[in-house]
């Protein structure tokens, strides 16, 4: 099941002329852009893995393009997102997020369900892939 | 007969059709005005000025062969500015990262300036990061790392330069288009750390050497910042400034341009304050005159020449 999270995820995934792209819109407006990486696509997981700090005072994508290719040599198997973040007064917030890599084979999500008093039932989604430790998701085994 | 090979007659025609105006492609990237305004701003430097119009005309020539579908490897730009302190390698680093970016070879055309303690970290490991972080700041535009020799230190085998030198010839090796290096400081030490570091030097496609100023252009060039400042020199304040000029030339620690710009300033400090002495009204001519007691005042008059 693809994970739709963040912009674009219903589109075809960006090629790195398109993410270029997209990091030079976030530089123009004045925003940070930081690579963050994860293995729990939990869609309550806000907080992702930092590959590195985020990135002031870019100029230019180029920069931003190494350290997203350093993440995923360095994390083959794991979901990889590019945020903008805006410090400007009043926002203060990510404005732009967007994932660059995902494995290879996205298992999906179990929806579980707990019964409650009377006859309420609790639902709640797990991704199958955490069921392995961690590092060890979408890796088929190996790790 | 084979029809992947165009005929002479077509050859012909097909250039006929893709000739390119140099003088329009000039007007596009509007190199000539950069130029021009290098020459005007910029006293002396003559074969500073030699070099950069070769290398402009160098770059717009590829450029337009690029355009006629004449395949070359991209040109190396990284250079190397050597001379004396005060002698215009930041001004001039600042003017050729607009040309490039004008000539379409770096895309944002900034110019960040950075020395050894900007590069090489203090502890083991923290160089990397420092040097990347550097390089990610200078993409698309051009990083000028003055006194470049202090980065690499032969006495100390454990100096961390070595590492910062290492992923510098990498980017700048591998990401040719993504930034311009330029290196800059004294022509000996330069020399020597050329030498020993050939990595870089093959690197390199420019070695600029900047010429000392002669004392006629350190006039020239007092009188422009004057000019900007809205002061001007009495007559004997030009007399002054002549001697000043030859005097401060002999003496240590002389830097050109820059001492040029901290004796002016000076001159300015001590005009007001003489300004302020004599009190009372002050008209319009005397707030911009420096006259020749402010500048007769300096140590440079007083000290003898070693």
């Amino acid at each position: 099941m693809r994970v739709t999270q963040g912009a674009f995820s219903f589109l075809p995934d960006l090629t790195d002329e398109q993410i270029a792209r997209q990091v030079a819109y976030c530089l123009d407006k004045g925003w940070a852009v930081s690579v963050e990486f994860t293995d729990d696509i939990h869609p309550r997981n806000t907080y992702w893995e930092m590959w590195g700090q985020p990135m002031f005072d870019l100029r230019d994508p180029a920069g931003v393009m190494v350290e997203i290719r350093a993440c995923r040599d360095a994390n083959p198997n794991a979901y990889i997102r590019v945020n903008g973040f805006d410090s400007s007064r009043f926002w203060e917030a990510v404005r732009h997020s967007f994932i660059v890599q995902r494995p290879k084979y996205e298992p999906g999500f179990a929806l579980e369900r707990t019964k409650g008093k009377g006859r309420t039932t609790h639902y709640q989604i797990r991704p199958y892939a955490t069921e392995r430790p961690e590092g060890e998701r979408y890796t088929n085994g190996k790790r | 007969m084979n029809m992947d090979r165009p005929t002479a007659a077509e050859i012909i025609e097909t250039e006929a059709q893709q000739a390119i105006d140099l003088k329009a492609l000039r007007a596009e990237t509007e190199i000539d005005a950069l130029l021009e305004e290098l020459d005007r701003d910029l006293v002396g430097l003559a074969p500073v000025k030699r070099r950069i119009r070769e290398i402009a005309a160098f770059l717009l020539v590829t450029r337009a062969r690029e355009r006629m579908g004449l395949q070359s490897e991209a040109p190396t730009l990284h250079m190397a500015f050597t001379g004396n302190p005060g002698t215009g390698k930041t001004t001039v680093a600042l003017r050729m990262a607009s040309i490039l970016h004008r000539l379409g070879y770096i895309r944002k055309g900034h110019l960040v300036s950075v020395t050894r303690d900007d590069l090489v970290g203090q502890f083991i490991g923290h160089t990397a990061p420092k040097t990347k972080d550097v390089l990610k700041r200078a993409m698309g535009g051009v990083l000028f790392i003055d006194e470049a020799y202090y980065l690499y230190r032969p006495e100390n085998e454990k100096d961390y330069g070595q590492e910062a030198i290492e992923i510098l010839l990498q980017v700048m090796e591998n990401q040719r288009d993504d930034l311009v290096v330029i290196l800059a400081g004294y022509k000996e030490r330069m020399d020597t750390f050329f030498a020993s570091n050939p990595g870089f030097r093959s690197r390199i496609a420019h070695h600029i050497d900047f010429p000392d100023y002669s004392n006629e252009e350190l006039f020239t060039i007092a009188e422009s910042f004057a000019r900007e400042g809205h002061y001007r020199f009495s007559p004997a304040a030009h007399e002054a400034l002549v001697a000043y000029i030859a005097r401060r030339r002999a003496q240590s620690n002389f830097a050109n341009a820059r001492s040029i710009r901290n004796a002016f300033d000076r001159a300015r400090l001590r005009q007001a304050q003489r300004l302020c002495e004599t009190g009372g009204v002050v008209d319009r001519e005397a707030l911009q005159t420096i006259e020749a007691e402010d500048i007769r005042a300096s140590r440079v008059f007083s000290e003898t020449i070693s």
